[in-house]
Formats: structure tokens, sequence, C-alpha cells
């Protein structure tokens, strides 16, 4: 009796002790992110205006704000996403509607994997190498290539995620009624997918909007005001960057802002997507 | 008059990787009768069922030997349009596989792959067939609600219904009611029967008083071999085969 009521402390005791562990832990690495948050709004608060939203970058010493900066992101981010997801979704399609158990298939999944994983420098490094020196000028189309070879990767993974959801018995039902694999794939599987698939497009764009490396050899930056993909082109990493390296207070200042911004652009996407998500997941 | 067989099973032996499922099969399905597969869990009948529409050619690792004929042609062969195959011959399956769509939706998906109805056209041959499908009165002021709002038996009509929708000549049921209430399970009972007139049935049951309530004629499939086939009233009262008097008993 006894030794049986002391193994039953024993046990409680044990589960006390890790459940206040895990707490610890979780408070310490919230504590982290809080303080991050904090000095966030601290710094950037400052300058978070109207005018960082309508005004280029100045130089040092004069009034400014990030328009240039934001309106490049937004471009070569928003034609990333919108080049790299769609042949994502065919190759996602490919790995788990043809290719699924052959040699080929699961040799391009771990090419993905790796691509998924690669420094972001390497990959604008390449690009630089092959599309920057051949045409002699940084781009904003250069940033663009850059940043979707970091795109498709993840989209890649995203859609075959939700791909491999589909249920054996719907593709069944498909098929006994007569429909051909395409059809199949284009007007029951595609449509189904939808949700999770735009899902990993968002999580990409929020990625991506933060990379700096692959920008610093092919969009360049650009003091100006520039909308043409043709030459150098400011995005938000890159002048905060610049900005925050600088001896200069006030670009301090608005680097503090412009990490703000950023940080708010991608918490609220993270934060919609899995709102979108638990809808979808509630529905089935 | 002449017994048309509709389908005619020559010799075949089914595989799946190194495990041989069906061994040496030779069987005849008659034309606009129904006939039932009965048997054990794992016997090989669904398996059996499955090759009539080749439904088995989506997976790598199954290969089928032999033939079966439909109306004469060889679907075993390699240059046989699947997807004109399974228009001729439709499956409903055992859980409710409604398309996560319409009602409506679902029937005009397998019509559109074969046919351009304008949409007077295709209202008619929906309204026709959750009729026959005996659906119609409990859906047809619902026609665009999604299908997955339907009850469980209501889906399974609704699969009856996408597949007579496509004007299949054989229609294949893989144990459609065993996940379904008493109720709804007399109804489909009620329905295969009426589908008769106009179809030819393939029912795999292991519910032995469906086969026997339902079906004209009965093969018994035990460890991957027919061992009875008879009329139903033969195979039920004076079964030829040991097992399947053994099988019989247990109901």
């Amino acid at each position: 009796m006894k030794k049986g009521s002391y193994l039953y402390f024993k046990r409680r005791l044990k589960n006390f002790i890790s459940k206040i562990f895990a707490y610890l832990m979780t408070s310490v690495s919230l504590f982290f992110l809080g303080w991050l948050l904090f000095s966030l709004i601290t710094y950037g608060s400052s300058h978070f205006n109207l005018s960082l939203f309508m005004e280029t970058t100045p130089p040092p010493g004069m009034e400014g704000g990030l328009l240039n900066a934001i309106l490049g992101s937004l471009m070569m981010v928003g034609l990333a996403v919108l080049m790299g997801t769609p042949i994502a979704v065919v190759v996602a399609v490919y790995l788990t509607e043809y290719g699924s158990p052959g040699y080929f298939a699961s040799m391009l999944k771990y090419v993905n994997d790796i691509l998924l994983s690669a420094p972001s420098i390497i990959l604008g490094l390449f690009i630089y190498q092959i599309y920057v020196l051949r045409y002699g000028s940084f781009s904003g189309w250069a940033g663009v290539l850059a940043l979707s070879l970091i795109v498709f990767p993840i989209v890649v993974r995203a859609s075959e995620n939700v791909l491999t959801l589909i249920p054996d018995h719907l593709k069944e039902a498909a098929a006994a009624l007569g429909t051909p694999k395409w059809k199949t794939i284009i007007f029951l599987i595609l449509p189904i997918s939808r949700t999770g698939i735009v899902t990993g497009a968002v999580l990409a764009f929020a990625r991506v909007s933060g990379e700096t490396a692959p920008l610093l050899f092919t969009a360049l930056n650009n003091q100006f005001m520039n909308l043409d993909l043709n030459k150098p082109m400011a995005s938000l990493p890159v002048v905060i960057f610049q900005f925050a390296m600088s001896p200069y207070d006030d670009w301090h200042k608005i680097a503090w802002s412009g990490a703000l911004f950023l940080t708010l652009i991608v918490l609220t996407l993270n934060v919609c997507v899995r709102l979108i998500f638990r809808q979808k997941i509630i529905l089935h | 008059m002449e017994i048309k067989n509709k389908i005619n099973v020559k010799k075949l032996n089914f595989f799946y990787g190194d495990f041989h499922a069906l061994k040496d099969i030779d069987l005849q399905i008659e034309e606009k009768r129904i006939t039932a597969f009965i048997g054990h869990s794992g016997s090989g009948k669904s398996t059996l069922l499955r090759t009539f529409n080749r439904i088995y050619s989506l997976y790598p690792h199954y290969k089928a030997t032999g033939e079966i004929y439909l109306d004469g042609v060889d679907i075993l062969s390699i240059d046989q349009d699947l997807t004109r195959l399974r228009q001729r011959v439709g499956m409903v399956f055992q859980k409710p596989t409604c398309f996560p769509m319409t009602i409506e939706e679902n029937i005009s998906f397998g019509v559109n792959l074969y046919e351009k109805l304008k949409s007077h056209a295709m209202e008619e041959r929906i309204e026709w067939s959750l009729r026959k499908a005996v659906l119609w009165d409990e859906v047809k002021d619902k026609l665009k609600q999604d299908s997955m709002a339907l009850s469980y038996g209501q889906q399974q009509r609704l699969c009856i219904a996408r597949a007579i929708a496509v004007k299949p000549e054989v229609l294949l049921f893989d144990e459609p009611t065993s996940s379904l209430d008493p109720k709804s399970t007399n109804l489909i009972e009620r329905l295969l029967v009426e589908l008769r007139e106009d179809y030819t049935i393939v029912l795999v049951t292991h519910n032995l008083k469906q086969a026997k309530k339902v079906s004209d004629f009965t093969a018994h499939i035990y460890q991957g071999g027919l061992i009875e086939f008879n009329k139903t009233s033969e195979v039920f009262i004076n079964p030829a085969h040991e097992v399947t008097q053994e099988y019989i008993q247990e109901y």
C-alpha cells in the first residue's frame, strides 16, 4: 500500500515539474517576442505617420518617407508570387497525381526540399550571375526572379500538403463516371484545394517580403521613386538595412518605422491565413 | 429468346503485386438482371467487381490477365478506352462519394463529360435521374444546396442518380447499403429492383438477406475463387458447395 502511494506521488511530482518547466520555457520565448514587439513599437512609432507612405526616401537630414521602398517591395514580391505560384501548383499536381510512386517524383521532391532550405543569399547570387551580369544592370526583374526562386518551393510544399489530403474515394468516384484525369484535376481537385493553395501563396508573400540578401545583388536599391522593373528598385528590407547601418539618426528613425510596418504586414497576413484556414477546417 | 450475356469473364486472374487475389474466374453476367457477389471479407468479391470498370487501373501494382468481354469486346485489352468504358459501366461505392458541390452540379458534372446539353435539357436530365433514384421529391426545392448538407442515405441516392445520369448500361454496386440505416437500406433495395428494368446490375454485398431478396443470380467468391454460381433461389435453397452451405447458415 505505502509503496503504491509513494510511486503515485513521484508521478504527480514529475508531472508538476514538467508542467512548470513547459510554462517557464513558453514564458521565456513569449518574453523575447514581447520585448521585440515592444522595441519595434517604441522606436518605430515616432516616425509612423502618413508621410512614411507618401514621401520617398530622403537624403540624410531631410524629411521623407518610404513610399518608393514600399511600392518597390509590393511590385517585386507581388510579381514573384504571381509568377511562382502557378508553376509551383503544376509541379505539386505532378508530384501528387502523376509522378507519385516514381523515382523522378521523389527526386523532384528532394530537390524542392533543398531549394526550400537554400540560403536566400545564394539564390540572389545565382540570379546575379545568370541575369544581372548578362544584361549588364541591376533591375527590378532580377529581384523578381530571385524572389520567385524562394516563393516556388514554399508554394510547392503547401500545395502538395493540401493535394494529398484529397481522399482517394473522391478521385475514384470521378474516375468511375468516366472523367479523364486532367478534368478531375482541373474541375474537382484544384477547386477543392483552392483555399490551401492560396494560403500557401499568402504565406510565401509574407515570408518573401522580408528577404533582403537576394535583393542586394539583383534589384539593388534606388533612392528615387522608380516603378520601372528594368531599372534598380528600392525595397523595404534593403532600405531598412541601408538606413539602419548608416550613422544618421533620422535615417535610423525611418528604418525603425519601416521595420514596424513590415512586421505589422507579416503578422496580419499570418493571422488572416490562420483565420481562413480554421474556417475551412470547421466547414469540413 | 436468346439470353444475352452482358459481361463474359474468361479465365480471369488478378494480382496485387505478388498476391494472387482472383484465381481463374469464369463467369457470365446476364443482361438486365441483378447478379450478387457474396463471400467473406477479403474473399475477392469487391476485387472482381472492380475489374468490370477497370477502376483498379488508377493504381500501380494491380494486374489482370484473362479476358472480360463487355458485349463481346474484351475490356482488358491494351487499347480499351477507359473513360468510354466507365461511361457505360457506372459504379456506386460503399460510402457516399458526393462531390463537394451543389446537388445539381454533382449530376451535371458527369453529364457534361459526354454531352453538350442546353440548360433546359440539363434540368430535365437532372430531374429524371433524381426521380429514378427516388430522391427528387426530397431535394427538388434545394437543388442549389451543397450536397454535403444531405443525410447519408440521401447522399448515397444522389450518388446513384449521378451514376444513372450519364446513361450507363451496367451499374456496379459495391456494398451500397452497408453504411446506411435500415430505412435507407430498404429504399435502395427497392430501387435496385426497379433499376433492373433498364440496367444490368452487379451487386457486392455481405448482407445475405439482401442478396436473397434482390438478386436473380448469386456468385459465391471464396478465397479468390468462384465456388458457386447459380440462380439465387438455387444457391440459397440448394447450395452445391459445402462452403456455401456453411456461409449461408451464418444468417
